[in-house]
């Protein structure tokens, strides 16, 4: 077994250089590390000038997803020993702007996110001495799946779609859309439609299903995406048989 | 990496990388994407080809055998050989994603992906065989 293992990581310092370029380091092989582990060696030992973010190191967190030779994933869960001999390249999530060396920038997505309303909307709240919004299981379960999302942000560095048309809401805030939409308690999936459906909502997705692939909650965007468009569809034929139908 | 710098409104130091033109040949499963999308093409040509079929049919049997030596010629015969295959990929790429689209829930329980998967395939399969039956019972 090696004992040493070389990792090559993205670096950008603006105030240096103009693109991108790799540094090679060579970091110890533990048999229990994962990527993130050895970043967080790099900055103690080796370079405490690179830039990452991480916060659990747990998969929790979704703040440490990164591009694993080639592939976006939680830099958490990715075993050094998956990626044997090496080297093994570390950059930034594609199609978000670079801010520094494995820091992308995340306005974009919370933007998107806030505008799908991801949160329970009622039309009418009880007062609290009404007691709870009562679920059975059957009910929780025909959304949890999408309620696993922990906005890593994977599935958009997956999406060529997202690469290309920019303005795409994109899979997790869909996924959370129809989280929220299937959610018995909630009232709001028209608000929601609205937004979904337009031209950069759902329809954008041409189904390259690798946002499911690269999911490390198992939340299958791309399921999602191809279900809300089977309710807008149907939404679209209700409201031109019975336009007074569906306000 | 690509030395294309592309700026964003206010921070001018982000760095911005550009979407390859090439990007659908970086990863199998991308080509296999943009290959599927390209079977929308062949799926198309049989259409024609068909709406063109009938036309001659309409014309008579002079004109239905002009129609049928013509697709004799080497070159229509290549491009239907071509147009089946991308037809073919088109179908099983399809009927393997529409358990995604289409989630079954039979009495509270969702109805396994596999399940939906083969009912496309029986479905295909007796669509055929009637057919079949149909056109070759002479």
């Amino acid at each position: 077994m090696a004992s040493t293992v070389a990792l090559t990581v993205a670096r950008y310092r603006p105030e240096q250089e103009s693109v991108p370029t790799w540094q090679t380091y060579e970091i110890p092989f533990r048999e229990d590390w994962v990527v993130l582990d050895a970043l967080n060696h790099i900055k103690d030992h080796l370079d405490g000038s690179l830039a990452f973010r991480w916060s659990c190191r747990m998969g929790v967190c979704g703040s440490c997803g990164m591009k694993v030779n080639g592939t976006p994933k939680l830099t958490c869960a990715s075993f050094l020993s998956e990626h044997l001999p090496g080297p093994i390249s570390v950059e930034p999530l594609d199609y978000f702007p670079v801010v520094r060396d494995l820091v992308v920038d995340l306005h974009d997505f919370v933007q998107k996110l806030k505008r799908v309303k991801p949160w329970v909307i009622r039309n009418e709240e009880r007062p609290p001495s009404d007691g709870e919004y009562l679920q059975t299981p059957e009910q929780l379960d025909t959304y949890k799946q999408f309620s696993m999302c922990i906005n890593c942000m994977l599935c958009y560095s997956a999406c060529p779609i997202y690469g290309l048309e920019p303005g795409f809401i994109g899979p997790a805030a869909i996924a959370l859309a129809q989280r929220y939409n299937m959610d018995s308690r909630d009232q709001g999936s028209s608000q929601r439609l609205k937004v979904v459906s337009e031209h950069d909502g759902i329809w954008q997705c041409t189904f390259v299903g690798e946002c499911t692939k690269v999911c490390p909650k198992h939340v299958d965007p791309a399921g999602a995406i191809q279900q809300y468009k089977l309710t807008a569809a149907t939404h679209w034929v209700k409201s031109l048989v019975l336009p007074w139908g569906t306000r | 990496m690509r030395a294309e710098p592309h700026y964003t409104l206010y921070h001018p130091r982000w760095y911005r990388r550009r979407v390859s033109v090439w990007w659908w040949l970086q990863k199998r499963s991308y080509t296999a994407f943009v290959l599927r999308e390209v079977t929308s093409v062949f799926v198309a040509f049989f259409a024609v080809l068909s709406l063109w079929q009938l036309r001659a049919l309409a014309q008579g049997p002079e004109a239905y055998g002009q129609f049928l030596a013509r697709l004799r010629t080497p070159g229509l015969l290549t491009l239907d050989a071509i147009a089946f295959l991308f037809v073919l990929y088109h179908t099983i790429t399809w009927f393997n994603l529409t358990p995604k689209a289409m989630v079954v829930r039979l009495s509270g329980k969702r109805v396994p992906d596999w399940v939906v998967v083969a009912l496309n395939y029986a479905a295909w399969v007796v669509v055929s065989a009637v057919l079949a039956w149909a056109l070759l019972r002479r």
